[in-house]
């Protein structure tokens, strides 16, 4: 794969939905992402953009990044928005109107407009089965506007609301499952990716797309400016959190659990958060805390892989059974 | 978009602030708020496109030669395809003062 690897960037898409000229911050891992993500994508779609660094970045007026149809919502109704745009192309057709044949309606946010403020709507929208993507870029703070803890911000990171000092280890709580809350809903497709990983990424995203229904797809993006590591270091960080088994990459197909990359061995914790300067106050101890956290939780994670795989196995042959007799 | 960003009034918004033209983000110049600059050594270019494939900003085009090279206009010298290229082909270097 790694030789494979090399020859396979030139045959990627060329043409850019999100043009350069944007404002987003020097090496910013988001708008990489972004990138990646709508290459996977054909033009046949419509764009529910939350508040958050890539509305910000990409649509300061007279200005557009975009080169599909894009529209601004609030924080907390981008799912609201997004359902709504699939009801009215709906209506429409209904109405005999004439529209284009299979818009897709994506719904991005950062992972305060997804995992906080947006929570709400993203759940109802979830749950009524509307035919959309949503994808969640998390960069694990506000970082747009300046740094503020969300509920996706890991224990120990240091935000301006959440110092590290005598009485305080920085952010206090763990980082909320969010794609767990979102395969809770029992919806088709639920994936996690990053941008480091860019082929995986693009599978995932144009998997969502191409599977009928709603489809969650949770994208770690690497904030230089707001994890305190330099910009050349944010492809490398994607992979280290993937390889030390903090941001495991897994898909959930229709609840059947499956593990996109195989580590024999996951590396240890502390390779990921000594190159960043949020993280730079831990004490071994903590460290050794989080490792373990990290170690079970991936655990877990392997197990609902490995019971799924066997699931599958039984049920392919029983089925194969039933036709053979 | 006929003027420049200084010379549009409010008078020039259309109504719901709606931007008409697709990608006119294009005219901004992120370029220069570079403090290091990429150089190629294009004899070690094995034209894989891996920085094409990483560039955040998607300023790295293919030339008639077949090699990689950002666009200067947008260029906001990260410094990822440097560490990221297999061969070695781009340093970062100082932008100097012209």
């Amino acid at each position: 794969m790694e030789k494979y690897a090399v020859y396979v960037p030139r045959l990627i898409k060329r043409k850019e939905k999100f043009a350069p000229g944007h404002r987003a911050c020097i090496g910013c891992g988001e708008a990489l992402a972004v990138r990646l993500a709508f290459k996977a994508l054909d033009n046949n779609i419509v764009v529910a953009n939350a508040t958050g660094c890539m509305e910000i970045v990409a649509s300061q007026i007279p200005y557009t990044t975009w080169h599909v149809p894009w529209i601004h919502t609030l924080f907390e109704n981008t799912a609201a928005v997004a359902s709504g745009i699939e009801a009215g192309y709906k209506a429409m057709k209904r109405k005999g109107v004439q529209v284009p044949d299979n818009v897709k309606v994506i719904a991005m946010a950062g992972d305060g407009g997804t995992s906080d403020i947006g929570l709400q709507a993203l759940s109802g929208a979830l749950e009524r089965g509307h035919d959309f993507v949503y994808l969640c870029f998390d960069n694990e703070a506000y970082m747009n506007t300046g740094v503020q803890r969300s509920s996706a911000t890991p224990y120990g990171a240091v935000t301006t609301t959440s110092p590290a000092g005598k009485n305080s280890i920085g952010q206090f709580s763990w980082k909320k499952n969010m794609p767990e809350i979102a395969a809770a809903h029992n919806i088709p497709y639920v994936a996690t990716a990053c941008h480091s990983y860019p082929f995986d990424l693009m599978d995932k995203v144009a998997k969502a797309a191409s599977i009928p229904g709603p489809a969650y797809v949770h994208i770690l993006s690497v904030c230089p400016t707001g994890w305190r590591s330099p910009t050349d270091t944010v492809v490398k960080l994607g992979r280290l959190a993937v390889e030390t088994g903090i941001f495991p990459l897994y898909e959930v197909e229709n609840g059947q659990y499956k593990m996109s990359i195989e580590l024999p061995k996951l590396k240890p914790v502390k390779d990921y958060l000594k190159q960043q300067g949020r993280f730079r106050h831990l004490s071994d101890d903590i460290i050794a805390k989080i490792q373990e956290r990290v170690e079970i939780e991936y655990q877990k994670l392997v197990e609902k892989a490995e019971n799924g795989s066997k699931r599958a196995k039984r049920k392919s042959k029983t089925g194969a059974a039933k036709i053979s007799t | 978009m006929a003027k420049s960003e200084s010379e549009l009034t409010w008078k020039d918004l259309e109504i719901g602030c709606i931007v008409t033209e697709p990608g006119s983000a294009r005219q901004y110049e992120t370029g220069a708020w570079r403090s290091q600059r990429p150089t190629y050594d294009f004899s070690k270019c094995i034209k894989c496109g891996i920085c094409q494939l990483y560039c955040p900003e998607g300023c790295v085009e293919q030339n008639e030669d077949g090699v990689f090279e950002a666009n200067m206009f947008y260029c906001k010298g990260c410094g990822i395809c440097a560490k990221e290229c297999w061969t070695r082909v781009i340093t970062m270097v100082e932008e100097e003062e012209k």
